[in-house]
C-alpha cells in the first residue's frame, strides 16, 4: 500500500469494505506509517460524531399518522374510483342478503320453537317428568341443564303444571315445560342466552302468521323465556306474567 | 418469491419511516420540505411498486426514490446547481494533499458544528457521508442508490470525510493559550 493512495483504502478499511487480504495489508502499513495511523484514528473520530448526530431529526406523531393513512392498502389513492358503482352495488347485495337471512332466521327460530312444542305434544310421553308439583318439577331438570329457573305457584290459577321435559336447541340444552289453560297446552321453553334465541320473537303474545301458534318471548337476567301455544294471545301473556314475576 | 403489492408494501415501508424523514430533512434543511419529501417518496414508491425487483435492496430502493424525489424538487435543483459550479475532480485532488495530520485538533465535540458542517456539504458528498456513516449502508448500496460505480462512491466519501474534516478542524494558529 502506498501512503499517496491512502485516502480511499484507509475510508473502505474503515467501513468494513475491503477483502481480509487487503485490510490486512492496510494494517500491516499502519504499523510503520505514523502518517497514515493519524489519519485512520482521526477519520474513526469523525465517524464516531457523524453517528452521534445521525438521527437528529424526528418526525412529529401527526405526520408518522398522516403518512400511515397514506400508505394504508384500503385507503390509498384513487386507483379505486373506477369501481365504486360495482362496489355500492355489491354492499347492496350483501344487505339485501343480510336482511333476507335476518328475516329467515326470525322466521326459522318461530318455526323451531313451534316444531319443539308440537313434539312435545305429538310424542307418546309429552313429559319426562310428569307432576303437577312445581317442587318435583324444578329439581327433576338438576343435573341435565346448566341452569335453573323459578318456577310461580299455580294455585289459584287457570294453569295446571302437567310436567317437563329435556329439549335441544342449537346443541345447546334447554326446559321445556307444559302448562295446560282449560283444554290448551302451553310450552314454556327455557334456555340460557348463550346464543340470541329470541330475536325476531315476538316480545309480546301474538298469534304468528305462519304457524297459527301463539308465542311470547323475553329476557330475562340470564334465561330465555319463550311460550308457544294455541291458546288465546291473553291466556299466553298471562301465564308469561306469572313467569316474569318469579324469574326477575 | 413472494410479489411485492400494496399490502406488503406497509410492512415494508412503514419500519422506514424515520430514517428516510432523517435523511429528507437532512436534504432538505427544514420540517416542511421534508415532510413533503417523504410523502412524495411514499406515493411514488407505491405508485412504482411493480417495479421494484424482487430480491433486491428494498431500502436502497426507497432511498433512491427520496434521493431523486429531492434532486428534482426545488431545493434539490438549487443545491445541484452550486456543486456543479465547482470543478469536482480538480477539487478532489487538491485536496487530498492539503488535509494532513497537522488539522488533526477537530472540534467533534460540538454536535452542533458537526451539523453545521455536514449542512455545508455540497450535496453529492452530503448524500455520500448520510449514507455511509448516518445510514451505515454498504458501498454497494450506496452505488445502487445514487446510481454511479462503487469507485466514485469511494472518491466522494473520502472527499466527504476530509471536507468535514477542513471544516471541523481547530486552526492552531488561532488557538487561545487557555484551550491549548
Amino acid at each position: 500500500m502506498k501512503c499517496d493512495s491512502d485516502s480511499e483504502m484507509i475510508n473502505a478499511y474503515l467501513d468494513g469494505e475491503l477483502s481480509m487480504e487487503n485490510a490486512a495489508a492496510v494494517q500491516d502499513h499502519l504499523k510503520t506509517c505514523p502518517l497514515c495511523s493519524a489519519h485512520v484514528a482521526e477519520t474513526a473520530r469523525l465517524q464516531r460524531a457523524l453517528r452521534r448526530v445521525r438521527t437528529q431529526f424526528t418526525p412529529s406523531v401527526e405526520f408518522r399518522k398522516r403518512v400511515q393513512k397514506q400508505i394504508r392498502p384500503s385507503r390509498r389513492s384513487t386507483w379505486f374510483l373506477p369501481w365504486v358503482p360495482a362496489a355500492v352495488g355489491l354492499v347492496a347485495l350483501v344487505l339485501i342478503l343480510v336482511l333476507g337471512v335476518g328475516h329467515d332466521r326470525s322466521a326459522n327460530a318461530i318455526a323451531e320453537m313451534a316444531d319443539l312444542h308440537v313434539n312435545a305434544l305429538a310424542s307418546a310421553n309429552q313429559v319426562d317428568v310428569v307432576s303437577s308439583d312445581r317442587h318435583t318439577v324444578k329439581p327433576w331438570f338438576q343435573g341435565k341443564i346448566p341452569f335453573t329457573f323459578n318456577l310461580p305457584e299455580f294455585g289459584g290459577t287457570n294453569f295446571t303444571l302437567i310436567g317437563g321435559r329435556l329439549v335441544y336447541f342449537h346443541q345447546q340444552p334447554g326446559a321445556q315445560l307444559l302448562v295446560s289453560l282449560r283444554q290448551h297446552r302451553i310450552s314454556v321453553l327455557i334456555f340460557q342466552q348463550k346464543q340470541n334465541l329470541v330475536v325476531g320473537l315476538p316480545e309480546s303474545a301474538k298469534i304468528d302468521d305462519r304457524t297459527s301458534f301463539g308465542m311470547e318471548a323475553w329476557q330475562s337476567q340470564t334465561l330465555q323465556f319463550v311460550l308457544v301455544s294455541d291458546a288465546d294471545p291473553a291466556g299466553i301473556e298471562e301465564l308469561g306474567r306469572l313467569f316474569k314475576a318469579v324469574n326477575p | 418469491m413472494i410479489k411485492m403489492d400494496a399490502e406488503l408494501f406497509e410492512g415494508a415501508a412503514l419500519p422506514l419511516f424515520d430514517q428516510l424523514y432523517n435523511l429528507a430533512y437532512w436534504f432538505s434543511g427544514n420540517r416542511a420540505d421534508a415532510e413533503d419529501l417523504v410523502q412524495e417518496t411514499y406515493a411514488k414508491a407505491l405508485k412504482a411498486i411493480d417495479s421494484f425487483q424482487e430480491g433486491t435492496n428494498f431500502r436502497a430502493w426507497m432511498f433512491q426514490i427520496l434521493r431523486n424525489t429531492f434532486l428534482t424538487s426545488r431545493s434539490g435543483l438549487k443545491a445541484q446547481n452550486t456543486v456543479f459550479l465547482e470543478d469536482e475532480e480538480g477539487a478532489e485532488a487538491f485536496l487530498a494533499h492539503s488535509v494532513t495530520p497537522e488539522l488533526v485538533a477537530l472540534q467533534l465535540e460540538n454536535s452542533q458544528a458537526v451539523i453545521d458542517a455536514i449542512s455545508a456539504l455540497p450535496i453529492i458528498y452530503r448524500e455520500a457521508v448520510l449514507l455511509c456513516d448516518m445510514e451505515e449502508m454498504t458501498y454497494k448500496e450506496i452505488a445502487q442508490v445514487l446510481a454511479v460505480p462503487i469507485g466514485t462512491v469511494m472518491s466522494r466519501l473520502s472527499r466527504a470525510r476530509n471536507l468535514l474534516k477542513q471544516a471541523l478542524a481547530i486552526d492552531p494558529a488561532r488557538r487561545s493559550p487557555h484551550e491549548v
